[in-house]
């Protein structure tokens, strides 16, 4: 992570999960294409692999791990190979998310068990990952943690409640994080992508006039613009791309 | 990361200057115990504070770690992640071993071979390895259930340090067929960290990382800094103690062999920052001690000292430390007083191990016997989750 002389941060490692398609295949794209050495992670080792080998071909850093995010046998699996691959990670990006089971349902129709696994893969998970990569940034006094948001973690909408509640508290974690690190030089954020055409859009909303949805692409450009900004901004600052976009 | 532009360390005089004394043997006392289970509360274990200005010692915890020392005093810690580099293996002719990974150069591996068994036993009590020749594939067993291809690496060298490979010297020299993520999640995937006997259960990776761990490197926890938590370290930077890092492959403690056992620490590569040189060079310019947490950070940072100038980058260090008198085995380097680093925390070490004779290259002989005896009477623990010491 380096501010070059326009002040813009360019970040030389980063670690993007839910890396096979929609936002984080965007994100690792944009991030590889800046010169970012990018590690993807996604659970699917053929869908991944198939969705990064373009990256390769023109030209960027990008590599594969095939892993759940939700297993705790494999987060210093991802840790350490992709630390052994392209050092010390400069950008971590929390996109691997869940919705639980579709059609959504009420959360009086929620199985404790479903909710508990929405919770590992959108929370514990992350964490778990966190605290293996931001103690390295923060001994060396620099990094950012973001986490993918959205505005379900704010407003209550009936049927949404186990996602709600992990990107509630993935939020509040991020904040907590960032008052606990702000000495330290570790930058933690939470960005609200807006509704973009995507698989989950598509699993959680199947009737959404597709016409009216933004492009991960798009998105991902934003976020890697609004990351170059990351040291202009307050730790722990919850941004959303519409807002941020028009202020 | 390493850089053209290397800031150069004009070296202070020495902080304490000690004469080397000759050692009188020690009467027999009661060995020291090891810890056999990292503790909870990391930050509370003991401290024993070896104060060479007043030649005193101090019974504390590393939790006032911060009262010892001074602002400005610089703590550099060695952020290497511990890897799983135990690892279950046969040969082609279906014989099974343990490979310890020591050393990575090139991608080529050194391991330890074990006969059949595990941790459980002593090192010096496992069957004797098998047969190998060179070109033999040995196929990893996964641990993990998911499907996989295991891992194959290949025998290149028998006797990567001149002795061939036996029991006596059961050293080899390996390469892996896969190569980058593949090879990591592999290792990751079959190996479990290495441990011994003394340890009273099966170690997870998470027992043996230190909080700020990143590159998997060392093949056994960089003990010295496994106290320090979050809490601490945020303690002492708001008290003015400045942190910085170097990564460094610590190596095995312990091969079962003798004869390889002399031969420890083998060669192991670091990296050490720009932004840590820089760290070194303002703290030393302000005089102001340079506190090596570990005597992996020591072997770095003297390795990568040319005369006065303090380089950048990566290296192997291949220098062992220590006062003269220990530089009998030919073989070996010449020993080397440290002039980089001014003050070190390690873990309690007894009198003849490799650890030991690099606190001798800090401390006189005499003080250093006297916070033996003083150890041994307070029950100090020994080994990678025991306590620790600081020679100050």
């Amino acid at each position: 992570m380096k501010a070059q002389e326009n002040a813009v941060l360019t970040y030389e490692t980063a670690l993007v999960t839910g890396a096979s398609r929609g936002l984080g295949l965007a994100l690792t794209e944009r991030l590889a294409r800046g010169g970012t050495r990018v590690v993807a992670v996604a659970r699917d080792a053929g869908a991944l692999e198939a969705a990064l080998s373009p990256l390769g071909r023109a030209g960027g850093e990008v590599h594969a791990i095939a892993a759940d995010v939700s297993d705790k046998r494999a987060v210093h699996r991802i840790a350490g190979t992709a630390a052994a691959l392209v050092g010390p990670i400069d950008l971590l990006i929390h996109n691997a998310s869940s919705l639980g089971p579709t059609p959504l349902r009420l959360l009086l129709d929620t199985e404790c068990e479903d909710l508990e696994a929405v919770l590992q893969t959108n929370l514990i998970g992350p964490f778990r990952l966190s605290k293996l990569i931001a103690g390295s940034m923060a001994l060396r006094g620099r990094g950012t943690l973001l986490h993918i948001s959205s505005d379900a973690a704010v407003s209550a909408y009936p049927t949404w409640g186990a996602y709600s509640v992990s990107k509630a508290a993935q939020d509040h974690l991020g904040r907590v994080l960032a008052a606990e690190l702000d000495s330290s030089g570790v930058r933690v954020f939470s960005v609200d992508p807006g509704e973009m055409d995507t698989r989950m859009h598509a699993d959680a909303l199947p009737l959404a006039d597709r016409t009216t949805l933004r492009r991960p692409e798009e998105v991902a450009d934003s976020i890697v613009r609004l990351l170059e900004r990351a040291h202009e901004i307050p730790n722990g600052t919850r941004a959303e791309v519409e807002t941020w976009r028009a202020a | 990361m390493a850089s053209s532009v290397t800031p150069s360390l004009r070296l202070a005089p020495a902080r304490t200057p000690f004469r080397l004394r000759s050692v009188q043997p020690l009467p027999l006392q009661r060995p020291l115990q090891p810890a056999r289970w990292p503790a909870d509360d990391r930050a509370g274990q003991r401290l024993l504070v070896i104060d060479r200005a007043s030649a005193t010692l101090q019974d504390r915890t590393l939790r006032d770690l911060g009262e010892l020392l001074t602002p400005g005093d610089l703590l550099v810690f060695n952020d290497a992640a511990t890897l799983p580099a135990s690892l279950s293996a046969t040969t082609e002719a279906g014989a099974r071993l343990e490979l310890r990974l020591a050393r990575e150069s090139g991608g080529v591996f050194w391991a330890v071979v074990l006969g059949s068994g595990d941790w459980r036993s002593r090192t010096e009590d496992r069957l004797p390895p098998p047969a190998l020749a060179v070109g033999d594939t040995l196929t990893l067993t996964s641990a993990s259930s998911d499907r996989a291809p295991p891992l194959t690496a290949r025998v290149v060298d028998l006797a990567p340090l001149g002795a061939a490979y036996s029991r006596a010297s059961p050293l080899i020299a390996l390469e892996f067929a896969a190569t980058g993520a593949a090879l990591w999640n592999g290792l990751y995937r079959a190996g479990r960290p290495i441990q011994y006997s003394h340890v009273e259960r099966a170690l997870e990776l998470w027992h043996v990382q230190n909080v700020f761990a990143s590159r998997p490197w060392a093949f056994e926890l960089a003990s010295a800094a496994h106290g320090f938590d979050w809490a601490l370290l945020l303690a002492l930077k708001r008290r003015g103690i400045r942190l910085a890092a170097l990564t460094h492959a610590a190596g095995i403690s312990s091969t079962g062999s003798q004869e390889l056992d002399r031969a420890l620490p083998f060669p192991e590569r670091y990296e050490i920052p720009e932004a840590t040189v820089r760290a070194i060079c303002e703290t030393r310019r302000e005089q102001q001690r340079v506190v090596a947490v570990g005597t992996s950070v020591v072997r770095a940072l003297e390795s990568a000292r040319t005369g006065t100038e303090l380089r950048a980058g990566r290296g192997e260090a291949t220098l062992v430390l220590g006062p003269e008198r220990e530089r009998r085995r030919a073989e070996r380097p010449t020993r080397t007083r440290p002039r980089v680093v001014d003050s070190v925390i390690s873990g309690i070490h007894q009198a003849g191990e490799s650890h030991y004779s690099l606190l001798e290259a800090f401390a006189p002989a005499a003080l250093l016997e006297r916070a033996d005896a003083h150890a041994r009477a307070l029950g100090y623990r020994v080994h990678e989750f025991g306590d620790a010491c600081l020679v100050l």
